[in-house]
């Protein structure tokens, strides 16, 4: 087995068994959309209205809350050091790292919104295309929080730092995530440019996270 | 003097305090020349006195920017060639970056009362100058949350080299998007569109917040290199107590 296999098998593994919190994020998804209705009142247009903003905002919520743990276990129980030492470069652990928690954490979110949507009375038909947003838009997350998880270890903090570093740096990530959204339910706005802008965001944000973490990292723990 | 010379902390401190005094007198001669030319320039047309407000808001987000930019190199110093006042320049920009930036925001906001109907809207210049205060706020939190100085002055340039990203965004703001904001009239191809009666006393303002933040930032950085000497005397002293 590849390094690159092995390491991505093991992360997937912690994270869904017993202690891994997988799901957690998708339920906190879950909840928070819940929520929201209690808060602004279950008037049915107004929540189509806004359903796709709500949506991404939960999103952005539950896998910034599940980035703590990206590193900071393994960092306690010693494992990476041992990454930092292995045979793949630590960009790419880092990146392999940041594959199996987004499997883990960025997956579900994507599976359960179109059920979301639903109740936020998104058009049956546009909830796959609000799903598809996520899809590609939630790795963008994932790899920009990649940096921020990096740096708190490095400082071993973790929690509002956390939250304080990344959120600025996925503005741009939720301005286009929704506005595909909204292009792709009703708005008078096209679909296609910001959903291949929120693309190339999960591209850019692939190559230059695991390059930033690493060096934090390396800078953090030497 | 080259750069690396200034290596030496007690050599650059020395320099820092024989040009401090001088630093000092050129921005408050600037400030008042400055001040005193808007007073006296012409109002706009159709803003009337409220243009005025210019000669404060478009320098602060100049050098918010430019403290962005500096700590950005900054970093660079820290993390590639490990200049030991690489990381005092970039700790020391930061609080005073964030300060301009502010001072951007709210003078804007009280310039977009009168002329746009409203404090605060939603644009893309707008919100690229808020999420780089907010940036400014993360890197404060990482340098006031890190316990040894060193450790976090590396997280803290990393996130400057990440950050820098937003720079481009909030210049090229104005031309991407579709904005309440005026694009670009200063430097731009042709020439600027601002008649020399306003230009002029804008640049020397410019000029005035270029000094101010140049004085206060070499400030900061002695403060700073005093203050880690205490710390490390400290250190030492508590050492010798136990020993």
């Amino acid at each position: 087995m590849s390094p690159f296999i092995a390491l991505l098998v093991r992360d997937v593994r912690l994270a869904i068994r017993v202690g891994g919190g997988a799901l957690m994020g998708a339920l906190f998804f879950l909840i928070v959309v819940t929520m929201t209705p209690f808060a602004i009142g279950p008037d049915l247009a107004l929540l189509a209205r806004i359903g796709p903003a709500i949506l991404w905002l939960g999103a952005l919520l539950a896998s910034l809350l599940a980035l703590d743990r990206l590193f900071a276990t393994d960092y306690e129980d010693g494992s990476l050091d041992l990454l930092m030492m292995g045979p793949l470069p630590l960009e790419l652990s880092v990146a392999t790292k940041a594959i199996a928690h987004w499997l883990t954490t960025g997956l579900p979110l994507v599976v359960i919104a179109p059920m979301l949507g639903l109740m936020l009375n998104v058009e049956l038909k546009a909830t796959g295309w609000l799903a598809l947003t996520l899809l590609a838009g939630t790795p963008a997350l994932t790899f920009i929080g990649l940096i921020g998880a990096a740096l708190a270890v490095a400082l071993r903090r973790g929690g509002l730092l956390l939250a304080v570093l990344v959120l600025p740096l996925t503005v741009p990530v939720l301005i286009f995530g929704v506005a595909a959204a909204h292009g792709a339910i009703a708005g008078p706005t096209p679909f296609g440019p910001p959903f291949t802008i929120l693309c190339a965001l999960s591209l850019a944000s692939f190559v230059l996270g695991p390059i930033a973490a690493a060096a934090a990292l390396r800078h953090g723990l030497e | 003097m080259p750069i690396v010379d200034l290596a030496n902390p007690t050599r650059f401190l020395a320099l820092v305090n024989r040009i401090l005094p001088w630093l000092i007198a050129a921005t408050a001669i600037l400030f008042a020349v400055g001040l005193f030319r808007a007073m006296n320039a012409p109002d706009d047309y159709q803003q009337g006195a409220t243009v005025k407000i210019m000669f404060l808001h478009v320098p602060a987000a100049w050098l918010g920017m430019f403290g962005w930019a500096l700590m950005s190199v900054a970093a660079l110093g820290t993390l590639v060639w490990r200049h030991p006042l690489a990381d005092v320049a970039a700790k020391a920009a930061a609080p005073i970056g964030a300060a301009f930036t502010f001072i951007c925001l709210v003078t804007g906001s009280l310039w977009g009362r009168p002329t746009w109907g409203t404090y605060w809207v939603w644009d893309a210049r707008l919100t690229s100058m808020l999420v780089l205060l907010v940036l400014y706020f993360g890197v404060l939190a990482l340098y006031w949350t890190a316990e040894e100085p060193g450790r976090g002055a590396r997280a803290a340039a990393i996130l400057s080299l990440v950050g820098a990203v937003n720079l481009p965004i909030i210049k090229f703001s104005v031309d991407w998007w579709n904005t309440l904001h005026q694009p670009a009239s200063v430097f731009r191809m042709g020439g600027s569109t601002i008649d020399p009666a306003i230009l002029a006393p804008l640049l020397i303002m410019a000029l005035a917040f270029t000094f101010l933040f140049v004085t206060l930032h070499l400030a900061v950085m002695r403060n700073e290199i005093l203050r880690r000497r205490v710390r490390s005397m400290r250190l030492i002293q508590a050492q010798e107590l136990h020993a």
